[in-house]
């Protein structure tokens, strides 16, 4: 039996690709790849450029970054905190999406609100909230205290750093999950049961595959945005937690070494586009998941 | 999965068993005997109750109330994982992220059998199916009809010895539906697996199962095999269900035996009579009439009915017209090859034997629950 | 599931929403504290802060300044984004396909490498500490979001009743006037909010192309933790807070008006 005629989903739009169509529709993206050219591509371009002429033309830059320790604990670091950022991001977003597909209406409705509210939080106000949460007198301090246990030094470490980096995160990991689950057809469990699967293998071995794209998303935008962390890490943390955008910045408003600071961009740069290229794969959804027909 | 050494198939036993949502009653004191290695199906409107009864077999629902035994063991409280029956889905539910082989092949390692005889079986299952060569494909790269019969394959793959399909093939069109139908037969003459087949389709019913049991507001009204069901429904549910049928309705007396419906005026006789105090109303199925030219080919002790021709279709082995009589009933009548023609507004004359057609308690909600 | 991972999960997410909360849970309270400190729970009633922040020209100025340009950013990118979302619908997929990767880059790109290139340009050309620097920065910042909105809008719409009103006789303009935008129109809406929160929000670039003379609200807000630490910041955050919580309950009552008829 030969294949069902494959429903054409060229119908919403799309023309046959022609060499230099005026008429193409891509066209009425000008004006917006013109601007980013100008704000985005060019300065960027510039600092490539400086990070390898200034003060002369040479290598000189690379080599002082990575022959220095202090940077070369900065960068590791920045990388660790990530890493830690990512994974308790994960930890708490998963159950929390998962939640969020189960639940009714009204409490699915709540569960989005606690998702989107820090969002109405000024970002500079919410980090003076941690400051506050996090503070020596702060509030899960006082209710350590409270509890008779203990206070623990959270603000100025790193502990402290991905708290708050955590809560601010969040969202992005918790709603492309959520938007992967909402779409996992959960009659494949009962499938999976009435072929003999107990309720958690099924979970293992059929749910969580199939989350897995969101969580993938999820992690990869995470560990980008935390790369690049600049407000947080500067007024939660210390001397012992800088993060590599924090060098950038005192290199060339600081110090006004254009050729260092733009090193230390173009690494973070890179390394950025290095985890994106390698992520990318991973989110796409491989095999289409049979829709919900009814 | 050798036809020698396979799993017999299960009996079924569901005795009094009710299902309740809050206030709403899906399945109302069913009782419903399947027989070992029997293609039973389960056949109603939507709503009928049919698939909470599959659902149920299945351990997907328990029961509010009743017993529920298979191979003439209990099986209430057991997860639907510990059942060991197979199930075929409408929406096929295969794991999209396992290749085809794969997931054939997946019941089987949740049993723990070893990977050659696992792959002995995967491809056995898989052969049955005629889906050998697409081993290696995704769902997602196979038509409707490919992967409903990975799933059958799936589903049959471990010898379950009980067999459930919930509408498997309402997602695809008339020509592959045909076809696969055939499929299933042939496989369950292959298996001898007991069947169980839900499906709102009567055609597709007729043409697979051994016996149907009609389903309608969350109980069964009949069970019985295609001809009981066609030639003696037990009520006029059922009758308007299977096969096409005029119904005929009018003030009733019983003479000598017999039941006499008055109809526009025209007395209509019937064979026999019903039992209990619902009016009774006349079943006559469409090719159990002639018609003739008014006044022509009169036969004595026939029923003739007057009517306007209001549609005639040539179907190939002979005409199907409506014809309308006087009082607003439109009637179904099927000629054969050979019989007088008639053309739109014609004047025709039904005739019928009293013996032809089936007497039937009223029963107004017949009319609303078909769609 | 079990009653008891039901629990668990229960609790769990209990856990997670108070750690989403937290931050709006104290500022609130911090902007009513009675003393000049920081410390929690708050020592005691009063609006003082609210005033400093209304009598304080340094805040009313940042405050005009951030409205000014996330007004025009808005409409900027609302426009633009809105345009570009047409083309990377419309285009052939693989051109679509690239079109969007290059203009999401925005989002991805680290903030601070951002800033210093930018602010390396803007020096050059002179448009550091201009409202037109600011708005340029935050229009390209705001892109991705129109895009985003308005992409997903067009997804779902139906180009079939294009084809319709074209047969009608309507001509290309107004078919977009009269049956396109009315039926996107929620997602350019919601675009144009997000570009509007985003460049009222942005803080990394604003730190480094602003000058004394152009501050922007979280230029000031940054600048007032890192000097006075009291709570005026508190107050302008709960005031920020309500106010977008009014625009998006309101867009959200409307929405569903809308969704009914």
């Amino acid at each position: 039996m030969s294949a069902l005629p494959q429903t054409d989903n060229q119908t919403a739009g799309g023309r046959p690709a022609r060499r230099l169509n005026l008429r193409d529709a891509g066209w009425l993206a000008a004006p917006a790849v013109l601007l980013l050219a100008a704000v985005l591509v060019y300065p960027l371009a510039i600092i490539v450029l400086r990070s390898f002429s200034e003060p002369e033309p040479g290598l000189q830059n690379y080599i002082w970054f990575f022959g220095s320790p202090v940077n070369r604990a900065v960068l590791q670091r920045t990388f660790v905190l990530s890493g830690w950022v990512t994974l308790a991001s994960l930890i708490c977003a998963y159950p929390y999406a998962y939640a969020m597909t189960v639940v009714g209406k009204n409490l699915r409705l709540i569960l989005i609100l606690c998702v989107l509210v820090p969002f109405w939080l000024s970002g500079v106000v919410r980090t003076l909230a941690w400051v506050i949460l996090l503070q020596d007198s702060g509030v899960i301090n006082s209710i350590l205290r409270g509890l008779g246990l203990s206070p623990v030094k959270l603000i100025r470490t790193q502990l402290g750093v991905v708290i708050g980096m955590t809560q601010v995160l969040l969202p992005f990991m918790i709603l492309p999950i959520y938007s992967v689950m909402k779409g996992i057809d959960t009659r494949l469990l009962q499938a999976a049961r009435s072929l003999g699967a107990k309720p958690w293998r099924a979970f293992l071995q059929i749910y969580v595959p199939l989350s897995l794209p969101g969580v993938y998303a999820g992690a990869i935008i995470v560990f980008i945005l935390s790369l690049g962390f600049y407000i947080t890490p500067a007024l939660l943390g210390g001397p012992r937690s800088t993060m590599l955008s924090s060098l950038v910045q005192n290199q060339v408003l600081s110090l006004l070494n254009w050729g260092r600071g733009g090193a230390m961009g173009v690494v973070l740069l890179v390394a950025t586009f290095i985890l994106l290229a390698i992520a990318a794969p991973l989110m796409r959804q491989k095999h289409t998941q049979t829709r919900r027909e009814k | 999965m050798n036809a020698t050494n396979r799993t017999p198939g299960a009996s079924i036993d569901i005795r009094k068993a009710s299902k309740r949502y809050g206030k709403f009653v899906a399945l109302r004191d069913l009782d419903l005997s399947i027989r070992p290695g029997e293609f039973m199906t389960l056949l109603g409107p939507s709503g009928s109750g049919k698939t909470t009864t599959l659902n149920l077999i299945a351990g997907f629902t328990e029961v509010s109330s009743g017993s529920l035994e298979i191979g003439g063991k209990s099986v209430l409280g057991l997860p639907s994982h510990k059942r060991n029956i197979g199930v075929v889905f409408q929406h096929y539910a295969l794991f999209p992220h396992m290749s085809v082989g794969r997931n054939v092949a997946y019941p089987l390692t949740l049993r723990g059998i070893g990977r050659a005889e696992r792959d002995g079986k995967v491809r056995h299952a898989l052969e049955m199916v005629k889906m050998a060569d697409f081993a290696h494909r995704y769902p997602n790269e196979l038509s409707g009809g490919q992967q409903q019969r990975v799933a059958l394959a799936r589903a049959l793959v471990f010898d379950p010895p009980l067999l459930l399909m919930d509408e498997p093939l309402g997602a695809l069109d008339k020509k592959l539906r045909e076809w696969l139908q055939l499929e299933i037969k042939r496989i369950h003459r292959e298996l001898g697996t007991t069947f169980v087949y839900v499906t709102h389709d009567q055609e597709e019913a007729l043409v697979l199962s051994d016996r149907i049991a009609v389903f309608n507001g969350g109980q069964v009204e009949q069970i019985g095999n295609g001809r009981e069901l066609y030639d003696h429904p037990a009520t006029l549910f059922v009758g308007r269900f299977i096969g096409e049928s005029t119904v005929l309705r009018g003030k009733a007396d019983i003479v000598g035996g017999d039941t006499v419906v008055s109809i526009a005026g025209t007395k209509i006789v019937a064979s026999g009579k019903i039992s209990g105090h619902a009016a009774p109303v006349i079943l006559l199925r469409p090719e159990r009439a002639v018609l003739h030219r008014p006044g022509t080919g009169v036969v004595d002790g026939e029923n003739r009915l007057s009517g306007i021709v209001e549609e005639a279709i040539y179907v190939g082995s002979g005409s199907k017209y409506d014809i309308r009589l006087k009082d607003g009933t439109t009637a179904v009548v099927r000629s054969p090859l050979g019989a007088p023609e008639f053309a739109i507004g014609d004047t025709a004359e039904i005739a019928f034997r009293p013996g032809d057609v089936t007497l039937l308690a009223d029963d107004a909600s017949a009319d609303i629950t078909l769609t | 599931m079990q009653l008891s991972s039901r629990i668990f999960l229960g609790l769990f997410c209990l856990l997670v929403a108070i750690l989403l909360l937290a931050p709006t849970l104290v500022v609130i309270p911090m902007s009513f504290n009675s003393n000049k400190s920081l410390a929690f729970p708050p020592a005691g009633f009063s609006w003082q802060w609210y005033d400093n922040f209304f009598t304080n020209p340094e805040w009313l100025l940042s405050l005009r300044n951030s409205f000014l340009i996330a007004t025009v950013v808005a409409i900027l990118a609302t426009t633009l984004g809105t345009l570009a979302a047409f083309g990377v619908t419309r285009a052939a997929a693989r051109t679509g396909g690239l079109l969007r990767a290059i203009l999401i880059t925005p989002m991805v790109v680290p903030g601070v490498v951002l800033a210093i290139g930018i602010y390396a340009v803007y020096l050059d050309t002179g448009l550091v500490g201009t409202v037109a620097g600011f708005v340029f920065a935050h229009t390209m910042l705001a892109i991705p979001f129109v895009l985003i909105a308005v992409s997903a809008s067009l997804e779902v719409f139906d180009r079939r009743l294009e084809t319709a009103a074209a047969s009608l006789g309507a001509g290309k303009l107004t078919v977009f006037r009269t049956v396109t935008l009315p039926l996107i129109l929620p997602g350019v809406l919601s675009g144009a909010l997000f570009a509007f929160i985003t460049s009222f929000d942005e803080i990394i670039v604003a730190l480094f192309i602003t000058s004394p003379y152009l501050k922007t609200l979280p230029v000031q807000i940054y600048s007032s933790i890192t000097r006075d630490a009291d709570p005026t910041v508190a107050a302008v955050g709960t005031l920020l807070f309500l106010a977008t919580s009014f625009i998006i309950v309101a867009g959200l009552l409307i929405g569903m008006r809308r969704g009914r008829t």
